[in-house]
C-alpha cells in the first residue's frame, strides 16, 4: 500500500515553546525570519473563565493539494508519502501557491523561490524523524505513516480526539491536532 | 550559511538521496527529464561533539554537529538524563551566540570615566599584568578579603578557585539572595535539606501538579518540561496559581488568579482544608513529622473564607482546590519554584509550601521529592589555601544567620563605606550582569564608583562591563572545556563539557584566564595542570571512570539509587529533631515566626500597577537579548495589561507606553499587550530587556528594563534575598519625537 505520511500534534503537552520553530530554521538552515514552522496560541474567554490552545502548526501536506493545482510551472509536487515538496529549481516565484494555501504555510525565501515544510525528508529516508519531531521537549509532535495501522500516528488518531484546520475546504490535510 | 549555491547543493542532496533511498518506495515523478530532488539542506557535521550546554544555568546535554569547522547545529544529548535527546529553544540558539558579531573579541582596558564605554583593545599580556597588579595592590593595601567574586555561570570554578588562593571568602552568585535563596532555606528548615539545582522532583509520575506562580513551560528548564508533558500525557492534573494566565493555567484543572502577594494565606487555608477535613497523611506525619500540634492550632483559623478576601479568590474555589490536590497525595507535587525573590517574606511561603508537601506526604515518596544523589567525582588534590580568611562581609554580623550562601547583594552593600565590616574595593565579576541581576541598580552604579579596581570577564559587552576597568573577553561554552558536573540527582550523572571548535578572535577559555592570573599572582601552584582537559581527565580517572567513553559520550551514568520509599529509600532528616518540622524551633530561636504568617503587602497606589516580570521560553535573563537567532522569535518584551484597564486607559495592543515607578524612575517605551490574561492590579514584562550598553549592538534599545524600575525592594529577614516584586509603576504616553 502506498505510504501516506503525517503529523499528530498534541494540544494538551504543547507549551508553545517554539523549539520546534527553531530547531527546524537550524536543520534547514533557513534564511532569516524565514520559518517553516510556526507556533499559536488561542485564548478564549473573558478573565477569569480562559481556555487556551497551543498549536505547532507547518504544511498540511494535504492529500488534495490546493498548492500543486496552482502551481504554473510543475515545482510544486507531491513526492513519497504524499509529501508536498518544491522543486527549487523549476520555482519562478510566482507566489501562485502562496495565493491557493489557505494555512499560510509557504514564504518566499530569500534566493526567489517559495519554501516550505518537506516533512523533513531527508532524515526520514535515513529512518530519523523530522527535526521537530527529533527536538520537541515536551513530545508533542509524532511523524508515520497513516498506511500502516500499526504505526504510532494511527493509533493516536484511533484512540484520541482530534481535528484538523479548515476541514471545510476538502484539501484533506495530513497535519492532526489532538485535542 | 553554505557558500555553495542552494541549487548547486541541492544536486549533490539529490545525487546521495538517490543512493540511500533504495527500497523506500520513493515516488518518482518525472517533468521531462528532471527528476524532483528531495532537497538536503546539508547541516549534518562531519563530526559531532558532546558537550554540554550554557545558554542557561540547566546544563543540558549537547551534541554539536561540526562541518568544515564551523558549528551547524546543535541537539540535545540523548544519553543526558536533563536533555534526553532535546533541547529548549534557547539550547538551539547556541551556534548565534558563538557567531555573535557583538561578541568581546578583545582585552579591553578602560580610558574614559567608568560607565562611558570608552576602552583601549590591549594585548592579553598588557590586560592580565594590569589586572594582577590592581589585584596586588588591593591586597597589600586593604586584605585579600577586600576582593569581591560575582559569579554565575559553570566556567566560574576556575575563579572562584583564583579567589579563594588569593584570600577571600566574599565570594557569591546572584542565583542565590536574587532567586532560589529562600526556598533552600525554607525547604531545609523544614527537611533538613534544600533543593539545589537541577531539582530532584518527581514531575513525571506526579498525579497533580500544582505551581506556586511559577510558569514552567515559560521557564524551559528542559527536563522540568518534558516531564510535566509527560505527566499531562498520563492525566496528571494542574493546579495553578498565578495573577497571570500562563502556559501552565491553561492546562490546569483549576486556576486561581491571585491577587500579587498573598500566596502564604492561600497555602494556609488549604493547610486548614487538609487537617480540618483529615484529608492529610496521618500516619506519614506521625511517623515523620515533629510540630503538627502546633500547626493545627495555627491554621485552625485560616479559613478559606479567612483568605476570601486577602487572596482574591472565592472560598469554594480554594475549598475545592484543596479537597482535590489532596485527593492524589501523595503524588501531589507542590512544584518549589526556583525564582522566588517576590515579597520579602518568601523563606516563608517555601515553608508553607514545604509544610503542605510534608502534610501531603509528598516528600520522599513517588510523584513527589526525591532522594538525590552524586556521582561521586573526587576533587583535584590542590594545595590547601594558604590565606586563613575572615568571615564573608555580604551580611551584618546579627543579620541573617540561616543563609547558607553569601549574599551577592550583601557584597554590593558592603561596598558602599560604613556599612560593613571591612571595606570591599574590588570586584572580579564572571558572567552576570549586575547591572541586570542585583536591585536597584542605582546602588550597584553607586557601589562601582568606590571601587579601586573593577574587572570584568565576559563574552558580550553587557552594561556590567562598560562599568569595568579591564574587561576580559572569554570564549564561549562551544569553544571551550570546563569543570566537570555531577550534581546531586535523581540519576547521578557526570558530564563534560567540550569544545567544539578553537576559540575566535582573541577570546580565551576561563580556565586559561585564571591560569595566567595565578601565574602572576605568585598563586601558579594552585594550577598545577597544562589545561582544562588534563584537569578533567585527573578527576574522572580518580573516579576510575573511562575518559574516552566519557569524551564519546558526553555523559556517564551512576549507579541509581533509591531516590524514595516506594523503592525502598529510608527517609531521614538532618534537622535539629531528626524530623520534618512543621514547627520550626530553630526560626523560633532566630526571632522568626516558627510557622508561617501571612503578612499583608503594600498595595499599588491608585492609578499604579504592581510590575511583575518572568521569563521567555526563548530568552534567559538579558543574555540572550542580543541573540540574533533566538529574537526571530522574541526581539523585544511587551507590557501584558488587562482589557478592562486598557480600555479605561484607552491603550491598545501595539501602543508604545513608558512605565514609571514609585520614586519617579522611567523606562524606555514598551509596547502594550492587551490580554485577559492578567489581573487588573498588575502588569507583565519578560525580564531582561532594556539593555544600553553600546556594544550589544542588536540588543541596544529593545525594550523596557524591569531591572531598572526595581528601585526597591524587601529584604527577607530570614536569609537576606531581596524581594523584587514591590514596585508600582503607572503608564504615560511616551513624549513625541
Amino acid at each position: 500500500m502506498k505510504s501516506r505520511y503525517a503529523m499528530t500534534m498534541d494540544t494538551q503537552r504543547c507549551v508553545g515553546c517554539q523549539s520546534c520553530v527553531l530547531g527546524c530554521k537550524a536543520e534547514n538552515d533557513l534564511p532569516e525570519h524565514g520559518f517553516r514552522d510556526w507556533v499559536v496560541v488561542e485564548t478564549r474567554g473573558e478573565f477569569p473563565t480562559l481556555t487556551q490552545e497551543i498549536r505547532s502548526q507547518r504544511c498540511n501536506h494535504c492529500s488534495e493539494p490546493a498548492c500543486v493545482t496552482a502551481c504554473p510551472t510543475g515545482a510544486s509536487h507531491v513526492a513519497v508519502g504524499g509529501t508536498v515538496l518544491v522543486n527549487y529549481d523549476k520555482c519562478s516565484g510566482c507566489k501562485a501557491c502562496i495565493a491557493a494555501c489557505p494555512y499560510s504555510a509557504r514564504y518566499v525565501h530569500a534566493k526567489g523561490y517559495i519554501d516550505k515544510c518537506t516533512f523533513c525528508l531527508h532524515r526520514v529516508q535515513r529512518g530519523e524523524a523530522p527535526s521537530c519531531v527529533d527536538i520537541c521537549p515536551t513530545r508533542s509532535l509524532t511523524f508515520g505513516d497513516l498506511s500502516d495501522p500499526d504505526s504510532e500516528v494511527s493509533q493516536q488518531l484511533r484512540g484520541r480526539k482530534h481535528k484538523v484546520l479548515e476541514p471545510e475546504r476538502g484539501l484533506e490535510p495530513n497535519l492532526y491536532f489532538l485535542q | 550559511m553554505a557558500q555553495i549555491t542552494r541549487r548547486q547543493f541541492i544536486q549533490i542532496g539529490g545525487a546521495s538521496a538517490g543512493a540511500l533511498a533504495v527500497g523506500s518506495g520513493l515516488a518518482t515523478k518525472w517533468w521531462g527529464l528532471d527528476r524532483d530532488p528531495i532537497p538536503d539542506p546539508e547541516t549534518d557535521g562531519d563530526k559531532v561533539v558532546p558537550t554540554f550546554c550554557e545558554l542557561c544555568f540547566w546544563k543540558c546535554g549537547v551534541l554539536a554537529h561540526v562541518k568544515n569547522g564551523r558549528v551547524t547545529k546543535l541537539k540535545g544529548n540523548p544519553a543526558h538524563p536533563l536533555s534526553r535527546g532535546r533541547l529548549c529553544p534557547r539550547g538551539t540558539g547556541g551556534v548565534a551566540q558563538l557567531y555573535d558579531p557583538d561578541r568581546l573579541k578583545q582585552p579591553l582596558v578602560r580610558v574614559n570615566k567608568r560607565g562611558e564605554e570608552v576602552f583601549e583593545e590591549v594585548s592579553w599580556d598588557k590586560a592580565l599584568d594590569e589586572v594582577a597588579g590592581k589585584l596586588l595592590a588591593v591586597r597589600e593595601k586593604y586584605g585579600p578579603e577586600a576582593l569581591a567574586l560575582f559569579t554565575h555561570g559553570y566556567g566560574g570554578s576556575w575563579f572562584s578557585h583564583l579567589v579563594k588562593a588569593y584570600g577571600t571568602p566574599n565570594i557569591g552568585a546572584p542565583s542565590y539572595a536574587q532567586c532560589r535563596g529562600p526556598r533552600e532555606v525554607g525547604y531545609g528548615m523544614t527537611f533538613g535539606q534544600g533543593l539545589g539545582s537541577p531539582e530532584s522532583i518527581d514531575i513525571e509520575n506526579a498525579r497533580c501538579l500544582v505551581l506556586i506562580g511559577s510558569h514552567l513551560g515559560e521557564n524551559m528548564h528542559n527536563t522540568q518540561v518534558q516531564e510535566m508533558a509527560t505527566a499531562i500525557g498520563h492525566g496528571c492534573e494542574l493546579v495553578v496559581v498565578d495573577p497571570r494566565f500562563s502556559t501552565a493555567a491553561g492546562k490546569a484543572r483549576y486556576w486561581l488568579p491571585i491577587k500579587p502577594g498573598t500566596d502564604i494565606a492561600l497555602l494556609l487555608a488549604w493547610t486548614n482544608v487538609l487537617i480540618s477535613e483529615g484529608r492529610y497523611d496521618a500516619e506519614y506525619v506521625t511517623k515523620y513529622a515533629t510540630g503538627f500540634d502546633e500547626l493545627k492550632k495555627h491554621v485552625a483559623d485560616k479559613t478559606p473564607e479567612w483568605a476570601h478576601p486577602i487572596t482574591g479568590l472565592k472560598p469554594e474555589l480554594i475549598r475545592e482546590s484543596g479537597r482535590f490536590l489532596a485527593s492524589f497525595r501523595p503524588a501531589t507535587l507542590i512544584h518549589p519554584g526556583r525564582h522566588v525573590t517576590w515579597y520579602g517574606d518568601d523563606t516563608q511561603r517555601a515553608r508553607a509550601m514545604a509544610i503542605l508537601t510534608a502534610l501531603l506526604g509528598a516528600w520522599g515518596r513517588r510523584g513527589g521529592y526525591l532522594l538525590p544523589s552524586p556521582l561521586e567525582i573526587p576533587k583535584f588534590p590542590y594545595t590547601a589555601y594558604s590565606y586563613k580568611p575572615k568571615a564573608p562581609v555580604d551580611r551584618p554580623a546579627s543579620l541573617y544567620p540561616l543563609a547558607d550562601e553569601t549574599l551577592a547583594s550583601g557584597l554590593c552593600d558592603a561596598t558602599i563605606p560604613g556599612k560593613s565590616a571591612y571595606p570591599i574595593k574590588s570586584w572580579f565579576v564572571y558572567g552576570t550582569n549586575l547591572l541586570q541581576v542585583l536591585p536597584d541598580p542605582r546602588q550597584t552604579r553607586q557601589a562601582i564608583q568606590e571601587l579601586d579596581f573593577i574587572v570584568s570577564v565576559d563574552i558580550y559587552p553587557s552594561e556590567i562591563c562598560g562599568w569595568s576597568d579591564v574587561v576580559l573577553p572569554e570564549c564561549t561554552y562551544l569553544e571551550r572545556c570546563d569543570e566537570v558536573w555531577s550534581p546531586a540527582y535523581k540519576q547521578p550523572f557526570v558530564a563534560v563539557r567540550q569544545a567544539a571548535v578553537e576559540p575566535m578572535y582573541e577570546s580565551k577559555p576561563g580556565w586559561w584566564i585564571a591560569r595566567e592570573l595565578a601565574q602572576r599572582l605568585g598563586l601558579k601552584d594552585y594550577f598545577p595542570w597544562k589545561d582544562s582537559v588534563e584537569y578533567a581527565e585527573h578527576r574522572i580517572k580518580a573516579a576510575g571512570l573511562d575518559c574516552a567513553t566519557l569524551k564519546s559520550t558526553g555523559v556517564i551514568l551512576g549507579k541509581r539509587v533509591p531516590t524514595c520509599e516506594e523503592e525502598g529509600a529510608q527517609l531521614s532528616f538532618s534537622t535539629e529533631s531528626q524530623k520534618i518540622e512543621l514547627f520550626s524551633k530553630t526560626l523560633a530561636a532566630a526571632g522568626h515566626d516558627p510557622l508561617p504568617k501571612y503578612t499583608p503587602v503594600e498595595e499599588p497606589p491608585p492609578g499604579m500597577f504592581r510590575l511583575l516580570f518572568g521569563r521567555s521560553p526563548v530568552h534567559t535573563f538579558g543574555r540572550t537579548v542580543n541573540n540574533r537567532f533566538l529574537s526571530q522569535i522574541v526581539d523585544e518584551n511587551e507590557l501584558w495589561l488587562n482589557t478592562d484597564i486598557a480600555a479605561d486607559q484607552a491603550l491598545k495592543s501595539g501602543d508604545q507606553v513608558v512605565l514609571v515607578n514609585q520614586d519617579g524612575v522611567k523606562s524606555n517605551p514598551i509596547k502594550v499587550k492587551v490580554t485577559q490574561r492578567i489581573r487588573g492590579d498588575c502588569v507583565y514584562m519578560i525580564h531582561g530587556y532594556g539593555h544600553t550598553a553600546k556594544g550589544l549592538r542588536f540588543a541596544r534599545g529593545r525594550g523596557a528594563s524591569d531591572s531598572e524600575l526595581c528601585t526597591r525592594y524587601k529584604v527577607d529577614p530570614i536569609m537576606g534575598g531581596t524581594g523584587m516584586n514591590v514596585n508600582f509603576v503607572r503608564l504615560e504616553r511616551p513624549e513625541s519625537a
